[in-house]
């Protein structure tokens, strides 16, 4: 055997364990629930294959239409809030000033201790009797009596696109933080001496070099986003009447609560499609940038 | 640790010993004032606005943590008084002691919170070692396929394969078990870890395997004597991710997987809490201060190795 065709079977034996592991545990499910979509599979332990019903009947009857709709907005106000936050969060932490590696510390929290936990802190700030946010409105005379802002459709919309938000501002925080951090700083310098004031050498530096850094953070940021489940889940269960059912609530309720779950796999594939047009474009945004940075 | 990392310590070293005493005269004559280049000088109230912007930045990512302390700190009865007061009057940590009464099984969910978080971990160390090192060493055909789909598993979220994963869990007969848990929350943090170490691993100079392979030694006692102790600080780095990660997103799982109190990991064993009529809000934030806490420690104690991993890690969020 030739020394290359030996490191290739070595290599591919390295691989094996990893391979069988996701193969197992989501490559497999994902087939199934393409495989499950075009059956009326529930509780029961026999399912016919009733071919395209199950997409027929989530287009036609029910507000499918209005979900999809929803969840786009949701996510796009999230996403753009998240990449202005942390782009701002990003220049001032980059700021040459004492403190910062405490103030870049006190950024992570959000994202690292359990997800669940700092939503329930969420919840209760919401709250309209006791929450923070209603008292200090109050105190400061904004508004003049308690608003419980999870028992509107409104407010309870907004309220989990914040807390969505506050989620995934950190890491964008970060990243944009270290490809601000990696911008040459001859450039600045060249700027400088040229008598470029600071707002004049971030509109004509800073964010053009950005560039790159925040179409791929968007478009990440726009996949994760758009899977989000616990937050909804945990602040308002999708409601009230159904002001932020997303499509995955919209799923999660569909297969786990009333157990249809061929019905859910159907719902399940048009996110997966959703999902995967995104990939497209994430991994296409990427070969184009590098290919732009080799030239 | 590898006499490589601190060769380059070393040359880092006496690089800024030889940049300053070049660089000193001229700053010298420059700023008498401070040592900080002309270009980083701001004026007064620049430095007022930069603070205060960080202080409203800090305040909206703090918020919640500052909210759920006070509230921890407050007695029920003041909690429930109108008008709102932010302060704690006569604030005490009795939440503290009394919830160990109020939510028996406390102790047991941290302590499944925690089981859950390291059995994930080394799974996910013992399936991603051999797999980075095949992917940071053999480029065989295919091997930019094989690690993009492994990346592509990042875009689905769990909830998405949730049917077909409940019944698979179930002919496994898995359901209400640890493992129901603990297989699927592995899964999901495979690929950035992957990815994360084989980044780490293809800094380590290829002349070193191929010195032992010159000197005889097989390709597994390479891996084993040679790659493996110089790469321990990376591994190090992706068990601590993975580990956060997976104490960060115990949720969907375990609630869909799972109905038995005694295997609910902290987040779900605390939700059952929040539905119920009578609320008791400052115990159930101590409880969840008390299960945040081994996370504020890991990131004061590593936040330099978490930064570099995060970022690196970025392809998942």
């Amino acid at each position: 055997m030739t020394r290359q065709s030996s490191a290739t079977l070595f290599a591919l034996a390295l691989l094996l364990p990893a391979t069988i592991y996701i193969l197992g545990i989501v490559a497999y499910p994902l087939v199934d629930t393409f495989l499950l979509s075009f059956t009326n599979a529930s509780l029961k332990p026999q399912s016919d294959w009733i071919g395209w019903a199950n997409y027929q009947r989530i287009f036609t009857a029910g507000n499918f239409t209005e979900v999809i709709i929803r969840t786009f907005i949701w996510t796009f106000f999230s996403v753009s809030i998240k990449m202005i936050i942390g782009t701002c969060g990003a220049v001032l932490l980059n700021a040459a000033l004492p403190g910062q590696t405490v103030f870049r510390i006190l950024t992570m929290p959000p994202w690292v201790v359990p997800m669940a936990i700092g939503i329930f802190m969420w919840g209760w700030m919401y709250n309209g009797q006791f929450g923070m946010i209603s008292g200090l409105l109050q105190n400061f005379g904004i508004i003049n009596k308690p608003v419980a802002w999870l028992a509107y459709g409104d407010t309870a919309f907004w309220a989990t696109i914040v807390t969505d938000v506050w989620i995934g501002v950190p890491m964008v925080t970060i990243y944009f933080l270290a490809a601000m951090q990696s911008i040459p700083k001859d450039l600045y310098e060249a700027a400088w001496t040229d008598g470029a004031g600071r707002f004049y050498r971030f509109r004509r530096i800073t964010l053009p070099m950005m560039v790159p850094a925040i179409i791929t953070m968007s478009l990440l940021s726009l996949i994760a986003t758009f899977n989000s489940f616990d937050i909804i889940w945990i602040l308002t269960q999708g409601g009230p009447s159904g002001s932020t059912t997303t499509m995955i609530i919209d799923t999660y309720k569909t297969a786990i609560g009333s157990r249809k779950y061929g019905e859910g796999a159907a719902r399940a594939v048009v996110i997966c499609i959703f999902v995967t047009l995104f990939c497209l474009a994430y991994f296409r945004a990427v070969r184009k940038l590098t290919a732009g940075e080799a030239k | 640790m590898s006499h490589l990392a601190r060769n380059a310590a070393v040359v880092t070293a006496d690089a800024g010993v030889s940049d300053d005493s070049v660089a000193a005269p001229a700053k010298r004559k420059k700023s008498r004032r401070s040592a900080k280049p002309m270009i980083d000088r701001y004026r007064w109230y620049e430095v007022v606005g930069i603070y205060a912007g960080i202080a409203v930045f800090l305040f909206f990512v703090l918020a919640p943590f500052i909210e759920g302390f006070l509230v921890s700190l407050k007695p029920l009865a003041l909690l429930f008084s109108t008008p709102y007061s932010f302060w704690p009057k006569n604030g005490s940590f009795d939440a503290y002691f009394s919830m160990w009464q109020s939510v028996p099984m406390l102790g047991l969910y941290i302590f499944n919170s925690f089981f859950i978080s390291t059995i994930v971990t080394i799974i996910v160390v013992a399936v991603v070692v051999p797999a980075a090192y095949a992917f940071a060493r053999f480029p065989f055909t295919g091997a930019g396929l094989m690690l993009g789909g492994f990346l592509a598993v990042n875009m689905f979220s769990g909830a998405v394969l949730l049917i077909p994963l409940f019944r698979l869990m179930r002919s496994l007969g898995l359901l209400n078990t640890y493992w129901a848990m603990i297989v699927p929350g592995a899964a999901f943090l495979i690929p950035s870890s992957i990815w994360l170490l084989r980044t780490y691993l293809m800094r380590i100079p290829r002349e070193l395997d191929e010195a032992a392979w010159v000197d005889g030694a097989s390709r597994l006692y390479t891996l084993r004597r040679v790659i493996l102790p110089l790469a321990m600080p990376g591994i190090v780095v992706v068990a601590i991710m993975t580990f956060i990660g997976a104490y960060a997103q115990q949720f969907i799982f375990a609630l869909t997987f799972n109905s038995k109190s005694e295997f609910m990991p902290l987040p779900i064993g605390l939700f059952a809490f929040f539905g119920k009529q009578e609320v008791i809000w400052n115990e159930l934030m101590a409880a969840s201060f008390v299960g945040i806490l081994p996370v504020m420690i890991v990131i004061v104690f590593l936040q330099r190795y978490l930064v570099a991993g995060l970022t690196a890690g970025a392809v998942k969020q």
